[in-house]
């Protein structure tokens, strides 16, 4: 019998020989260990694993893994991979991407392949800015940001990745800070575990060109009380205190405190993840104090190369033809003597 | 003026060949007409060639000049290697169809008309100022008028529940039928045809054969018919035999080649006219394992293809021209990771959206050169519509042989031209090897080469310790790291070209027919085939032996004795549906040499007769 046993892998199995070049105090680094150690605890061979990226600086990351992988041209790492997984199924493949890299040039792509539900796995390392080409604003970048091409502030309004996402018939978001490894690491397993699409937008500082973009929600200071970290199944409560909570009123999300006003944990909406209706997964990503980081939305679906496998074994049992040669010498055929 | 007498007696006539041409409205049925008449004279032995020529709009306003669709058949008792210039039978459903056709009629030949068409506002929509069909200006034909509407509507007014529409959609059967009794031809194809394709309405197979019936005993019994014409079988090459499309024989082209070679097929596609029947033909055989994906654009189409290639699967992608342009930096990633890739490019009318359903030779250039950097690729064009099939597998035996993309060219004319094709089993297809590397063995390195062809070997994912990274940044030499040397860029830039001019040993030579050497060497590429050999054969026939003929396949590399074959003539003259761009390619290539040239750049294949003038210009 052949054996399908997994080695016991370290994340050292996964980090390549070469040298890791991007600028110190990046975010990338922390995504980088978090992804090589969140291999190690998926089941899956490292001969299986592969890295798809476009252009940028994310997307230098498929260089230091070492597992399969390429590094494409910007903006198309989704349908290079939609081609690996569909070519061979089998196989555990990871989309690594920025936020102009897939919500600008690639921003075609990105969609279609939310839309189709192939089991991939997209990391979005969302820093709203253009690192590699040394500063430019973004798609998400924010109204008024002052960058190398918008010297007196950016008059283009942004995309909210999970917005899109899930308007674009996403059924796995998750989003999370870049500075918070261990909960990063564990997203990247249930990302994998879940069939289908999945995209993980990572809140990553840019040291360089535009640091600090994310502080007011993950500072160390201030990431309990500005982040409602979110689990399915469980009541919506965050803050230092454990003590505020969001409740559904009418037909906006409202930031209440337990205890205040007779409002007891019972009151609190609790986290499904799993609901087809995306609305209140969309009104999460509206609210901004706090933001909503975790799973927001994890709905199983068939996938594409599921549905694609079903067609064509029908189609096989429906089709007299084995061999091409059966084709070549079907229908309207004649002999010349 | 033609004085010429008509004789309105019947009588048969036996011809060796004759030229047909169907027109009407896009709505009229022409092309199935045609395809009709091909098929069932192809099956009855002759040899054919057809050509359809119809508007890019769907269904463009009826009775309009531009909304004329017309397919035109060659068929014969000889060697038939175009569908023809000029046509000795013209059936017209409409006064713009004849307006927009007349030109091409033989004078003294005949044309049917559908006189119900020929209404008032007809005639204004086709710009007439009098009906031609009475004021005289059709005196040098034989015209045969015939009420085909009112004959059709009163063939089928006893078939109850059969709507209006239905009723004169099926007016085109009437005129084949017609035709096949002129040129002895049976019904039974056509009505086993009318049986299989509208099965689930049985209606519809009734009203069809009745009114193909109708036409032919109309035929049978009217003296308005001058002739009956038999063309006897043609003398081919004895095998079993089947009519193709160019589009059709490309996409079983790839099947047999993933057969062979024993690869999983990925097809990845984004719809643009005229490359679209290639996809539309492989999507239905799922059967096979074939794997689709209708991407959602052109450049998703290629990189998807690209990953798939990557994976291990023998990856394809087809496009026409503005199509090719978009996916140009893609295979420069395919070309600079060295992974077999190949991209159909159907050519038509250009620039920009151009003519889309229109032919011509003008993205050779384009191929070439159509990507940023040093960034060669093998280009090769298959040049009829059987051969699409052996070129579909070339390409494909290349691009995994040689670890870089293939771009196949083919182009409106032979993608929806049609010709006898004496079927090929795979077991006759030759062998394709591969660089596939399957153990992981020490001092493995992904840019290690094959000394011979220097493929790169391929080591796809799912195989335990030969993990490794490739991409668009220039690759070290060995490790395929990413490496900014100087003298490695160099190097690399150097090698991959290499790569590609050694596919030279892996391609059959150059081969010049009718004449050896001479005074005059006719060179062509891809889809004028056809019109070239028609029109060297004919002049030799004439006595001019001193004319050869020497067709490219293979524009990049060029076949290795190209040389020898140029200087063998005293003059070279480079035909193409261009401004110049192969000559313009032979003039990098080999100096000493003056290439004249005839180009044509109208939408439209070679006229047999402009080139037989043209050559023998260059002879006398």
């Amino acid at each position: 019998m052949k054996s399908t046993a997994v080695k016991e892998y370290t994340y050292k199995d996964f980090t390549s020989d070469q040298e890791v070049r991007w600028c110190p105090g990046c975010d990338d680094y922390v995504i980088l260990r978090a992804m090589q150690k969140a291999l190690p605890e998926m089941g899956v061979k490292k001969e299986d694993v592969v890295f798809i990226s476009g252009i940028g600086c994310s997307s230098r990351f498929p260089y230091y893994m070492d597992t399969y992988g390429m590094h494409g041209i910007h903006g198309r790492a989704p349908a290079i991979a939609t081609g690996v997984k569909l070519a061979n199924p089998n196989l555990s493949v990871w989309v690594i991407t920025g936020d102009g890299d897939s919500l600008a040039i690639g921003g075609n792509h990105f969609i279609h392949v939310l839309r189709r539900n192939i089991d991939l796995n997209i990391i979005l390392f969302n820093n709203e800015i253009y690192g590699l080409t040394k500063g430019q604003f973004s798609p998400t970048s924010l109204v008024g940001q002052k960058t190398k091409s918008s010297p007196y502030g950016n008059t283009q309004p942004p995309f909210s990745v999970g917005e899109l996402a899930i308007g674009a018939q996403a059924r796995f978001f998750g989003r999370i800070g870049g500075n918070t490894p261990k909960e990063m690491t564990q997203i990247f397993i249930e990302s994998e575990k879940f069939k289908g699409t999945s995209l993980i937008e990572i809140l990553q500082n840019c040291p360089i060109y535009n640091d600090g973009c994310f502080t007011q929600y993950t500072g160390k200071a201030v990431r309990e009380d500005m982040q409602l970290f979110v689990e399915h199944g469980k009541p919506m409560i965050f803050g230092k205190e454990r003590d505020k909570g969001i409740v559904l009123n009418g037909l906006k999300l409202e930031v209440v405190t337990i205890g205040k006003n007779g409002i007891t944990q019972e009151d609190l909406l609790v986290h499904n993840a799993k609901e087809q209706d995306p609305t209140l997964h969309q009104m999460l990503l509206r609210i901004k104090n706090p933001i909503v980081t975790g799973i927001i939305r994890s709905f199983d679906d068939l996938t594409l190369e599921e549905r694609d496998k079903e067609q064509i074994a029908e189609e096989k049992s429906n089709s007299n033809f084995t061999k091409i040669d059966d084709l070549l010498f079907s229908g309207d055929i004649y002999e010349v003597e | 003026m033609i004085t010429a007498k008509i004789n309105h007696k019947p009588k048969v006539e036996v011809l060796e060949a004759v030229i047909i041409r169907f027109v009407g409205d896009s709505g009229d049925g022409m092309q199935l007409t045609g395809t009709q008449f091909s098929d069932t004279s192809a099956m009855f032995g002759n040899d054919i060639a057809t050509f359809p020529n119809f508007p890019a709009e769907i269904r463009a306003p009826q009775g309009s000049l531009y909304g004329v669709s017309g397919f035109q058949v060659h068929i014969g008792n000889v060697e038939i290697t175009t569908p023809g210039d000029n046509v000795d039978l013209l059936v017209a459903m409409n006064p713009a169809g004849l307006k927009t056709n007349l030109h091409a009629v033989k004078p003294g030949h005949t044309i049917i008309v559908d006189t119900d068409a020929f209404t008032k506002k007809n005639l204004k929509k086709a710009e007439y100022e009098s009906n031609p069909l009475d004021d005289g200006s059709l005196e040098n034909y034989r015209v045969i008028e015939v009420s085909m509407t009112s004959l059709t509507k009163e063939a089928l007014k006893d078939v109850v529940g059969l709507d209006n529409k239905s009723i004169i959609r099926s007016k085109n059967m009437f005129a084949l039928g017609m035709v096949y009794w002129m040129y002895d031809r049976s019904t039974d194809h056509t009505i086993k045809f009318f049986k299989k394709k509208f099965k689930s309405n049985p209606l519809i197979i009734e009203a069809n054969t009745k009114v193909l019936n109708t036409g032919y005993y109309f035929a049978e019994t009217m003296e308005l018919i001058p002739n009956a014409y038999s063309i006897s079988p043609a003398k081919m090459a004895p095998g079993t035999y089947r009519i193709i499309m160019g589009n059709t024989a490309i996409a079983w082209g790839f099947l047999a080649a993933a057969e062979k070679s024993g690869f999983e097929l990925f097809v990845a596609s984004y719809p643009i006219t005229p490359a679209s029947d290639i996809f539309n033909e492989l999507v239905k055989h799922k059967h096979f394992g074939v794997k689709t994906l209708q991407a959602e654009d052109e450049i998703a189409a290629v990189t998807s293809a690209i990953g798939a290639s990557f994976a291990g699967n023998l990856a394809i992608t087809m496009t026409s021209g503005p199509g090719l342009a978009l996916k140009g930096e893609a295979i420069g990633l395919a070309m600079i990771i060295e992974m077999p890739l190949v991209v159909v490019n159907v050519q038509r009318g250009g620039p920009s959206t151009g003519l889309p359903t229109k032919t011509e030779q003008s993205d050779l250039l384009q191929s070439l050169y159509g990507r940023n950097g040093e960034s060669p690729v093998i280009i090769i064009a298959a040049s009829t519509p059987a051969n699409c099939f052996d070129f579909a597998f070339e390409a494909a035996k290349l691009t995994i042989e040689h670890m870089t993309p293939v771009i196949l060219l083919s182009d409106g004319y032979i993608a929806n031209g049609s010709t006898p094709w004496k079927i090929k089993s795979v077991a006759d297809m030759p062998e394709i090897s591969n660089n596939i590397i399957n153990n992981a063995k020490e001092n493995w390195h992904p840019y290690d080469r094959n000394e011979n062809t220097l493929a790169r070997n391929w080591a796809i994912p799912g195989t335990p310790g030969l993990e490794h990274r490739v991409g668009g940044l220039e690759k070290d030499r060995v490790s395929g790291n990413v490496s900014y040397i100087p003298e490695n860029h160099e190097y690399m830039t150097k090698i991959r070209a290499e790569k590609i001019k050694r596919v030279q040993n892996n391609i059959p030579e150059l081969v010049t027919e009718f004449a050896d050497t001479g005074d005059l060497l006719v060179i062509g590429w891809g889809g004028t085939y056809g019109s070239l050999y028609t029109s060297v054969k004919q002049l030799q026939e004439e006595g001019y032996s001193n004319i050869g003929l020497a067709h490219f396949n293979y524009i990049n590399p060029l076949p290795k004795n190209t040389e020898d074959v140029l200087k063998r003539f005293k003059k070279i003259i480079v035909c193409e549906l261009n401004t110049g761009q192969f000559a313009k390619v032979l003039n990098i290539n080999f100096n000493g040499f003056e290439f004249l040239q005839h180009n044509k750049i109208q939408g439209l294949p070679f006229g047999n007769n402009e080139l037989i003038q043209k050559f023998k210009q260059l002879v006398k």
